[in-house]
């Protein structure tokens, strides 16, 4: 007991005194929180929409103005052409094209049929189905405007009446839904990077070896190498809470120790994941890409930016691999919707068991002999 | 030989396609400062890091203190104190919490053990605050000695301990192991340097993985089977290849400044080497009878050990 005391202590002495070090542990998860909280978004605010208005009519510009007065859309030019729209779209001048066909008002009012189209930028699938959404939306009320105004005596009442609540998250703010997740991928950049290259540090620049052929055991060493990273993992998360909190304004609804026991398990995972990788290589530089290679994996598919439920069926296979995607999950569940721990008991589980199968994969791993 | 306080027997280790060591057997008695001398690549480090249970032999056993160095790993490692090649300490830390550290994960304390490393220590103890990566290579040295004696072990491995040390403190080293010898520790120590072998109480010359002889530094010089001419003369550059050329030649090497010439003829002239030289138009010729040192030694015991190879790729 004594000597991971003092293995802790120098260990706490290392990491202090570098103090480029320091402020990379600190300062840096919390400025990315920050800056990620606000900018990883995928609420589209502001799409530009160019026209072309071959009928230039009454109807044609109620239609325009239909456009130009939703907050949605911002019109950034009217073309007279199409190849110029077109040309438009290619540079990214604009997202989407409204094309107004010639006799819109025309047709409209003889045949009660009018022709537009409308084309979108599609290279972000997800942004331009939200774009056909709105622009569809809002062309449903000018339809809905057009028979009002010819058949004012028709009833338009719908016969099933829709009225949606959101729950967790009423107002459907983005920065809700992020930060809990943004909180846990920074812990896991700590906890993965951190316990890895600390001990490969110490291979390459040889003092292992010097650790080594003292009578120090294999579980003081590793418990000597994990702790620190814990402590300063866990700090992080609770200044990252209190960001949470009191900057975003983000509600925690569910118990603070509740929280703070899960994460103390998943740090778990993600140090002894760090030192396992340690374990099978040589150089920081190995060590650094193998880490960034199942980080790059089990961040996209953790569900983090898009739903796991939205991925093929292997792919949710395989995320039952992955850790972070359950930590992400319980840590929303508790600060938004107040979750309990028998809500998610299955992802805690899993978190145990991969703790205790990572953990004793790395101690086995570990060799003072070669 | 059994009371020895380390015995390797035949011991053997490869890395993939390359042998680094070839049946190895070596005793060393308690209290004994005994000396690998050899060559970058003979295979001293894997040596040390075998009997400091860092490596397992392919083949072969050797104990420490009576303890195997496989089956008894964790009882060598709180006797045996191991300073390596390259230094291993921590260079954020400073003097003292390096040495301390250390001492606390044997469960000793520095002041427990001071008067062991006092003569060493002191010489650092000014720059105690000092980090450790900000030392010199001289007192990086003697850090990672007074490290390795901390916990008070019975048996003390250094690997090539001076290499890449000044004159001055490698002459001082040498004193202090004489010092830590009189107060009845074993040491063992490799080192490429030959004039480093007479200060040592027995050697082993190792080659190529092989230990090619053992034995006290005098009873190897005193072995030497032929007389050794240095000679110089104006044109040292030819020196060589003209040397060779004389049909009693045995080995013909660079010696700092001179070049040793050694003939196989039990009967052989001096005078032969002047004559043969001046038919070759050289001029400002000395040949001087000299005494053999350890480095002769290994030069002649290299060249069997060359031949044998040879004739054992000829069959």
């Amino acid at each position: 007991m004594k000597t991971i005391l003092y293995i802790l202590q120098k260990e706490f002495r290392q990491i202090f005194r570098e103090k480029a070090m320091l402020v990379i542990i600190l300062v840096i998860p919390m400025v990315q929180l920050l800056i990620l909280s606000f900018t990883a978004t995928f609420e589209i605010k502001n799409t530009n929409i160019s026209i072309l208005d071959h009928d230039h009519s009454v109807e044609s510009r109620n239609l325009i103005n239909k456009f130009s007065g939703s907050p949605f859309f911002t019109i950034s030019s009217f073309y007279d052409s199409y190849d110029k729209g077109v040309e438009a779209l290619k540079s990214g001048k604009t997202h989407q094209l409204l094309i107004i066909q010639p006799h819109f008002e025309k047709d409209l009012q003889r045949d009660g049929k009018g022709k537009v189209m409308i084309i979108t930028d599609a290279i972000n699938g997800s942004a331009a189905s939200i774009m056909s959404a709105y622009a569809h939306s809002i062309l449903f009320d000018f339809n809905k405007q057009i028979l009002i105004e010819h058949y004012p005596n028709l009833s338009l009442s719908d016969p099933i009446q829709i009225t949606v609540s959101n729950w967790y998250n009423p107002r459907l703010n983005y920065i809700t839904y992020m930060v809990p997740g943004i909180l846990v991928l920074l812990v896991t950049i700590i906890g993965m990077f951190l316990s890895g290259m600390n001990v490969v540090k110490e291979k390459e620049l040889g003092t292992i070896e010097q650790i080594n052929v003292t009578p120090i055991k294999k579980y003081q060493f590793i418990i000597g190498k994990l702790l620190p990273f814990w402590i300063i993992a866990m700090f992080e998360f609770s200044f990252g809470l209190f960001l949470a909190r009191f900057v975003f304004g983000v509600p925690m609804l569910g118990s603070l120790a509740l929280q703070l026991g899960t994460v103390s398990v998943y740090l778990v995972v993600v140090l002894s994941f760090g030192l396992f990788v340690s374990t099978i290589t040589e150089t920081m530089q190995q060590a650094m890409f193998i880490s960034w290679f199942f980080m790059v994996i089990f961040i996209l598919m953790s569900g983090l930016f898009t739903p796991v439920e939205s991925m093929p069926d292997w792919a949710q296979t395989v995320n039952k691999l992955n850790p972070i995607s359950y930590f992400i999950q319980i840590n929303r569940m508790i600060m938004l919707k107040g979750s309990v721990f028998s809500d998610f008991t299955r992802q805690f589980y899993s978190l145990v068991v991969y703790a205790v199968l990572m953990l004793s994969l790395s101690v086995w791993r570990y060799r003072k002999v070669a | 030989m059994s009371n020895g306080a380390v015995i390797l027997q035949n011991i053997s280790k490869s890395y993939k396609t390359v042998k680094a060591l070839t049946e190895i057997n070596v005793s060393i008695a308690k209290g004994e400062l005994f000396g690998f001398i050899g060559p970058d690549g003979a295979g001293k480090t894997t040596l040390f890091r075998i009997l400091t249970t860092l490596l397992n032999p392919d083949s072969g056993t050797a104990t420490v203190e009576g303890f195997d160095t496989v089956k008894n790993y964790k009882s060598i490692r709180n006797i045996a104190g191991y300073m390596p090649g390259r230094f291993s300490l921590y260079q954020d830390l400073t003097v003292e919490e390096n040495l301390s550290f250390f001492a606390s994960i044997y469960n000793t304390t520095i002041e427990e053990n001071y008067h062991l490393i006092a003569d060493i220590y002191k010489h650092i103890e000014p720059f105690k605050h000092r980090k450790a990566g900000k030392l010199s290579g001289g007192m990086k040295q003697k850090l990672a000695l007074s490290c390795a004696l901390i916990h008070k072990p019975e048996v003390l491995f250094l690997d090539e301990p001076t290499t890449g040390v000044d004159a001055v403190s490698r002459m001082e080293f040498w004193e202090m192991l004489k010092k830590l010898r009189s107060q009845g520790i074993t040491i063992l120590v490799s080192t490429p340097y030959m004039d480093e072998a007479a200060l040592c109480d027995r050697v082993a010359l190792m080659q190529n993985g092989h230990v090619m002889t053992i034995d006290t530094p005098n009873a190897i010089i005193n072995a030497f089977p032929v007389k050794i001419y240095a000679v110089r003369s104006n044109r040292m550059f030819h020196l060589l290849n003209d040397l060779q050329s004389i049909p009693e030649t045995e080995a013909v090497y660079r010696f700092g400044d001179v070049v040793h010439y050694l003939s196989h003829s039990k009967t052989f002239d001096p005078l032969s080497i002047t004559r043969h030289l001046d038919s070759l138009s050289h001029t400002e010729i000395t040949v001087n009878q000299s005494v053999p040192t350890i480095e002769d030694s290994f030069m002649l015991y290299m060249r069997k050990s060359d031949k044998f190879n040879i004739s054992q790729h000829d069959n």
